[in-house]
């Protein structure tokens, strides 16, 4: 098949799997539309059988990383880690929203560092909606800081993002290392969300109050919970030194956090396996063979002309904003797909650059991308009356700025640890 | 008279104290809040963002959060019981969403006192002690306004030259 009709067919698979996955609907037809993407290439000869099953080997790991992690964070779920969140919350704030905006900051840059994005969206974000409205106060401020942050903060470790996993395993970084180089990066956009955030909200924050509101009755941190998660992190950290895998040591804090579940039925094998959620799973794969058959059809070349390939600050910076762009147009996951091979050659600096970029970018508006903003005002699923205004203001304030300082900081730390 | 009280969160304390001291005994109260439908609608939004991942089937173990919708009219229905309640007097209560603003505005068709507290800068006198929502209220408001200052007034001292 000519390559310019094979890269036609694949952008169009591509472009109705990120329709599908848009409509966000009750039924997995994102996973069915990227497996009937992926098959249809490969029945086409766009990609070679072959060639499909090296793009698979490929992921398999990652997809299998990143099921350990969705159990993971489940169970912190379970154990009651995100309510008794909510107490700590409540009972730090003391009655100052400015001091809750300061500890939903920190908590919320935890739970995506730790647990990923995911968890921050999902769990974190109605209890710290609740958790303001107990306190009588606006949840205005806190609400747009855990939207913000899933995405900012989520540029430090390998298991912050699912655009992270894919890029570390095209790159000989071990965990630690990468977490190295990207504490500066993620200190920076914290920084530069904390300085918008807290002045663009001053009305909010700046309420006075005559009482403070009735303290909560506080829940307890699961201690178990806490336990998993610190030797989780304790084995991410030691992996490379012992030579075993990340993906087993998340395996194990997965296993840990459900088998005492398990054992006093507080779950049952079948929501454990929902909680890893295979038809995302399936999703990551079908989309992975489908931005394969892109790439090889011409994509890849074209992204190489616009990519610059070294590794000095201007270079970085261009990865920064075309990797921004990018995952703009296209959603976060297919850009990572697309660029992390283009720029691998580049060395680890062009990969994390890559990462800055497609994470902190989502940020320009509320759902993650201008696509799937657009996506869903023509497919009607989004509400037309909706003021959101302010939400891209804030967007334009904090993501050229984040990208430029997280850059820069990057830059500044490969210098010192590559 | 009939009075509408606008009660926001962080300020409704000092807004229902006002009103008690300057309302009539026979003034008919309404005790309003609105919930700001975008904050919502964002955090929804985020939800939509994360690309590939289908709804939730719900898990065992504690209940999943509570969609935001339920926990806000919750939030609402406990603020206005409190504000009732130390209002100390009869008074009906009304719980809007959407846009805060315009809905405060068009709650206020048909009454003929609006009371309201200033929402910006509370430090020194000036415009800048009125934030967006209340500035666009007091502007548009179809009846006379009590504006109330959540604490102390700052001196006039204060005031631009």
């Amino acid at each position: 098949m000519p390559e310019g009709i094979a890269l036609v067919l694949a952008l169009l698979a591509l472009a109705g799997t990120l329709a599908a996955a848009v409509v966000h609907s009750r039924w997995p037809i994102e996973a069915g539309a990227a497996v009937a993407g992926a098959v249809v290439l490969v029945a086409v000869g766009a990609l070679s059988v072959d060639d499909a099953r090296d793009a698979i080997g490929d992921l398999g790991p990652t997809v299998g990383f990143l099921a350990a992690l969705l159990v993971l964070a489940e169970g912190c779920r379970r154990e009651g880690l995100f309510d008794a969140l909510g107490g700590v919350l409540a009972t730090g704030a003391r009655g100052s929203p400015r001091r809750l905006l300061a500890l939903v900051f920190a908590v919320a840059a935890a739970v995506t560092a730790v647990l990923s994005l995911d968890a921050t969206v999902v769990l974190l974000t109605p209890v710290v909606f609740a958790t303001a409205s107990r306190l009588r106060t606006s949840p205005r401020p806190h609400v747009y800081a855990c939207s913000h942050l899933a995405n900012s903060a989520s540029l430090l470790l390998p298991v912050s993002n699912l655009t992270n996993l894919l890029a570390f395993h095209t790159t000989d970084l071990s965990f630690t290392r990468f977490a190295g180089l990207m504490v500066l990066p993620t200190a920076a956009v914290l920084a530069v969300e904390w300085t918008a955030l807290s002045r663009f909200f001053a009305v909010d924050l700046g309420r006075p109050r005559r009482a403070v509101a009735a303290t909560e009755q506080r829940a307890a941190l699961p201690r178990f919970a806490l336990i998993v998660l610190a030797l989780t992190l304790a084995g991410f950290a030691l992996s490379s030194a012992v030579g075993i895998a990340p993906v087993w040591v998340a395996a194990a804090g997965a296993a840990a956090i459900s088998a005492p579940a398990l054992a006093r039925r507080a779950t049952t094998p079948l929501a454990l396996g929902l909680a890893a959620e295979p038809s995302f799973l399936v999703f990551v794969l079908g989309l992975g063979v489908i931005v394969r058959a892109a790439s090889d059809n011409g994509l890849a070349s074209a992204a190489q002309t616009l990519l610059p390939s070294g590794s000095a600050l201007p270079d970085l910076l261009l990865i920064a904003v075309l990797s921004a762009v990018l995952a703009n147009l296209v959603n976060n996951l297919p850009a990572t797909l697309i660029l992390v091979p283009v720029a691998a050659p580049g060395g680890a600096a062009a990969v994390l650059a890559v990462l800055i970029g497609v994470n902190v970018g989502p940020n320009l508006t509320y759902v993650g991308s201008l696509a799937t903003l657009l996506w869903r005002r023509v497919l009607h699923v989004e509400d037309h009356s909706v003021e959101l205004g302010e939400f891209v203001r804030l967007g334009a304030l904090t993501v050229p700025a984040g990208l430029v300082a997280g850059t820069i900081l990057l830059w500044c730390s490969a210098k010192v640890l590559i | 008279m009939r009075a509408l009280v606008w009660i926001v969160e962080d300020t409704w304390e000092a807004t229902v104290a006002e009103a008690v001291g300057f309302l009539p005994a026979d003034a008919e109260i309404t005790l309003l809040h609105v919930a700001p439908q975008d904050v919502e609608t964002l955090a929804a939004g985020a939800r939509h963002g994360l690309l590939g991942r289908p709804r939730h089937h719900p898990p065992p173990g504690p209940p999943p959060p509570a969609p935001l919708r339920e926990i806000s009219e919750e939030a609402a229905a406990e603020l206005l019981a409190e504000a009732r309640s130390r209002l100390g007097r009869d008074a009906r209560v009304e719980s809007r969403r959407g846009r805060v603003e315009h809905e405060v505005v068009a709650a206020a068709e048909g009454a003929d006192l609006l009371v309201l507290a200033r929402d910006g800068d509370r430090s020194r006198l000036g415009p800048h002690s009125l934030g967006p929502q209340a500035r666009f209220v007091v502007d548009h408001a179809p009846c006379q306004v009590l504006l109330v200052w959540p604490d102390t007034p700052p001196s006039v001292s204060t005031a631009p030259p």
